[in-house]
Order: structure tokens, then C-alpha cells, then sequence
């Protein structure tokens, strides 16, 4: 049995049908990267694993259960098992670096203020940023928000994490740190990563998988080698031009 | 035609999604528990900012009323009992609909402003990827402190708006303060200061709903930001007018 599976998922906005029967499975400890291009959907496919939007038709499964029946208790429990790190950082503008990284694990366990602020302090020396806690986010760079966001998504230690464009906005050392990061993290906690992404340089890296969305579903999933050698021409297309368009 | 039902549709789903918000949060309230020292610490903190606002809309209004009233009271030479008009007003209407606009306007608009942000910032997403729930973290608090600071403020009002009203009579009319107080507390009863403050309970509960809707429904960056903050304040003042006529007659009744 995968970990996730989406099956048969289908999505619209409105007018703007965004997946279309879309099949996915996704073992547990790998790292898949979801390709594609702008607006094909790769955000609403996390979006969807979360449970924060529903999908039209279809099912997602997580540890074989149905993430779209799953309401109340068994969506927040299903959901601490999941970190995610958004394309901006989402951090909370208000509270202080700790705070932040704090915030998942004052929602899902009652530990003692002590222990709180080592697992964060941990955390944060895990993304390379010691002594940042009292700052907030308005203060730091690109990148620092980056890594806090990481470390806030690996604060309780999740089976899964999500990345949402880990790299974009980022300068090519930080896109290169952010990446060795994952690569970091799939190897000492041996989480299964799900990242998307239009950065095939970070991709190829990362991946121990990918899978290309288009034309409203998965067009092709395999292995670096496998997409590389791919004669697929959608495959061959979007790559090229990803890595040409850099 | 189309675009007309379009309109519609839009529309329905807007009152649909505030209605659905608004029991969410009742049923959050009921179910609890509720962050009380946060709620408090909050109402402080934004009554203590809006009261220099709201007390100089209330001593103004008090003041062009005792002016008008007096003029207009000439005529039948009863400038004496210009008190007794302005006290009443301000008591039963003006204080409770100027003081909650001026909270919309002030207080509503930063909610939509913070929230819009947060969501188009995926500050909310992230709530609610974390396993929290955004209504409970974010909307619970703020609803609950502007349902309790705009009958707090409208209090501080009537009375500044009454002092304000007394300052022009005395000036005006030559009448003595004292004559003034005695003909405002002879003729607002205690009914009277009921059917206004109580209108301010569901004024408060409606400007947060109102601008936490608004700022949760917010897309497209910085400027749909800027769009939900002016809405949230139309709307609000709309629904205080269209809601005030409502309760009144309800007050009425009972």
C-alpha cells in the first residue's frame, strides 16, 4: 500500500477545470517532485493531500484512508503527521521566529514551555539558524524566511513534508542551500518529501522521482534517469525549456 | 440577463458565506474555550486607541444637535428644553449608530486589512495545514472584542456627546448646566439607554463578521487586500443602517 495515493482526482475553480482524473501514488521515504508548468494545478495537488480543499470527484488516501471523508478530529490528527513549507514562507508576521517555529507544536502536544524552546532552538540549528529566535519576520532575508518555515515544518517531526516551491525567489546559493536541506532531511529523518516545483536543476537533485502534470493530470512519472531518457515529447518539451528558460 | 443573475449568485454566496462564519463562531463561543485574557487584553488595548475617535465624533455631534435644537426650538420658544431632545438622540440613536461606524471604520478595517494579508500570504493556509482552525484562532477573538468594545465605547459616548450638547446650551441658550443635566435625566429613562446600547451588541458582532469575512475572502495580493479593507467598511455601514431601522422596531415591540 503507498502512503498517498490520489485517484481518480478531478478539481474545477469555477469555469477552471485544474485536474482532470488525476492518479498519483506516493511511496513512503521517497521524495517525488510534481513538475509542471504555471496553473497546472501542482499547488491545489498539496493543497489537496492537506485536506483544505476537497476535490470535485475522486478520492485522496492517506495510510489508506479517505483524506475527503476525514472531518474534525481526524483531519488535525491526519494533518500532524504532514509539515509544509510554502512558496512564501507563510510566517506569521506577528510572532517572533520562535513563535513561529512553536506554533505547530503548541497546537498538537502540551509540553513544557522548556521543552518547547529547545525542540525549536534543535530545529533551528537543523536549517542553520542559531540565535534568530526573538527576531521576526520582517527582519530577515528571502532565504532565513525560507528556513524558518522548513524548520517550523519539521517541528513535530512529520512522516511527510510538503514543499511549495521551495526555491523560487531564491538566489542560486540559497536555491542550492534550500535543496541540500531536503536532501539533508530526507537522509536523518527519512521523511517522504513531496515537492513541486518548475526548477528542474533543484529537482533532479532532490528527487527520487518525478511526475509531470499536464493537461490536467499526471503525464509521466519516473525516475531522474527515467525523465531524462524519456521520449515523451511533453516530457522533453518542458524540461528543455525549463532548463533553457534559466 | 446573465450578468444580472451572475450578480445575484455573487451576492447570495457572499451573505451565504458571513452567515456560515457567523454560526461557526457562535457555535465555537458556545463550545469554547475562549482565549478570555486575550479577548480583554484586546478590548483594552482597541478601546483605549478608538476612544479619542469615537469621543470627538460623540462631542460634536452632541454639540451641532444642542445648536440645531435650539434654533429650531426658538420658534415655539422652548430653547430651554433643548436637553431633554439631545439626550434622548444621542441616548436612543446617534451614539450607538455614529460610535459603531466609527468602530467599523476604524477597528473593522484594520481586522479586514490583517486578515487580508494573512491570507494572501497563506498565513491562514498554513493555520490551517498545522492542524489549527482558523476560525478559532482568528476570527473567535476579534469578533468577540469588537461585540464587546462598541457598547463599552457608546456608553463613553452618549456621555461625551451629552456634555458636548450641555457645553453649546449653556453658551447658546444661557441656560445653567445644572438645568441641563435635570432635564436630560428627567427625560432618558432607563428604557431608552437599554434599546440604544443594546443595538450595539449585534452592531459589534456584525462589524467583525464583516470584516473577518471579508479579509478570509481576500485574493489577488495587495490590491485585493486594499478592495476588502474599503469593503468591509461599505458593507458594514450599510448593514449598521439597514439593522439599526430592525432592531429599533424590535426594541419597540418589546
Amino acid at each position: 500500500m503507498s502512503l498517498i495515493e490520489f485517484k481518480n482526482v478531478s478539481k474545477a475553480f469555477g469555469e477552471n477545470q485544474v485536474l482532470i482524473g488525476m492518479n498519483l501514488a506516493i511511496e513512503q521515504g521517497e521524495t517525488i517532485t510534481i513538475i509542471g508548468g504555471s496553473g497546472t494545478g501542482k499547488s491545489v495537488t498539496l493543497k489537496l493531500l492537506l485536506g483544505v480543499i476537497k476535490p470535485d470527484e475522486g478520492d485522496i488516501l492517506f495510510k489508506g484512508e479517505s483524506v475527503v471523508e476525514m472531518t474534525g478530529e481526524a483531519l488535525i490528527e491526519m494533518r500532524s503527521h504532514i509539515g509544509m513549507l510554502f512558496q512564501g514562507a507563510a510566517l506569521f508576521d506577528s510572532l517572533t521566529v520562535e513563535e513561529n517555529v512553536a506554533y505547530p507544536i503548541l497546537e498538537h502536544y502540551k509540553y513544557a514551555d522548556e521543552k518547547v524552546r529547545r525542540i525549536v532552538r534543535e530545529k533551528l540549528t537543523v536549517v542553520g539558524l542559531d540565535d534568530t529566535e526573538d527576531m521576526y519576520p520582517a527582519d530577515l532575508s528571502g532565504g532565513m524566511k525560507k528556513r524558518v518555515g522548513l524548520a517550523r515544518a519539521i517541528a513535530t517531526n512529520p512522516e511527510v513534508i510538503l514543499y511549495d516551491e521551495p526555491t523560487t525567489g531564491l538566489d542560486p546559493a540559497n536555491t542550492n542551500r534550500i535543496a541540500e536541506l531536503i536532501l539533508k532531511l530526507q537522509k536523518e529523518l527519512k521523511v517522504t518529501s513531496v515537492v513541486v516545483t518548475h526548477d528542474m536543476a533543484t529537482a533532479f537533485k532532490i528527487s527520487n522521482r518525478l511526475a509531470l502534470l499536464h493537461n490536467k493530470k499526471i503525464e509521466f512519472v519516473g525516475t531522474v534517469d527515467e525523465v531524462k531518457r524519456s521520449r515523451n515529447p511533453v516530457v522533453q518539451n518542458f524540461i528543455e525549456g525549463e532548463i533553457g528558460g534559466e | 440577463m446573465r450578468r444580472g443573475g451572475g450578480q445575484i449568485l455573487e451576492y447570495l454566496d457572499y451573505v451565504g458565506g458571513a452567515a456560515m462564519l457567523a454560526f461557526r463562531t457562535l457555535r465555537m463561543l458556545v463550545k469554547g474555550p475562549v482565549p478570555v485574557h486575550l479577548v480583554l487584553e484586546q478590548v483594552l488595548h482597541i478601546g483605549v486607541k478608538s476612544l479619542s475617535l469615537t469621543n470627538l465624533v460623540a462631542v460634536f455631534t452632541g454639540m451641532v444637535l444642542s445648536l440645531q435644537f435650539i434654533v429650531g426650538l426658538e420658534r415655539f420658544g422652548l430653547t430651554l428644553y433643548a436637553g431633554q431632545v439631545v439626550g434622548i438622540s444621542i441616548v436612543r440613536e446617534l451614539g450607538p449608530v455614529l460610535t459603531s461606524l466609527m468602530i467599523a471604520a476604524r477597528v473593522g478595517s484594520g481586522i479586514a486589512a490583517e486578515l487580508g494579508s494573512m491570507a494572501v500570504t497563506e498565513q491562514v493556509l498554513a493555520i490551517e495545514a498545522m492542524g489549527a482552525n482558523p476560525i478559532a484562532k482568528l476570527v473567535v477573538p476579534r469578533v468577540l472584542v469588537t461585540t464587546l468594545i462598541t457598547p463599552i465605547l457608546t456608553v463613553i459616548a452618549d456621555v461625551v456627546g451629552i456634555l458636548g450638547g450641555m457645553f453649546v446650551a449653556v453658551i447658546e441658550s444661557g441656560v445653567t448646566a445644572r438645568f441641563y443635566i435635570d432635564q436630560v435625566l428627567r427625560t432618558v429613562e432607563l428604557e431608552d439607554f437599554f434599546s440604544g446600547t443594546g443595538k450595539t451588541f449585534f452592531f459589534g458582532f456584525l462589524i467583525g463578521i464583516i470584516a473577518c469575512n471579508q479579509g478570509l475572502r481576500t485574493t489577488r495580493g495587495t490590491q485585493g487586500v486594499g478592495e476588502s479593507t474599503t469593503l468591509s467598511v461599505v458593507i458594514a455601514s450599510v448593514a449598521i443602517f439597514v439593522s439599526d431601522y430592525f432592531l429599533t422596531k424590535l426594541f419597540i415591540l418589546f
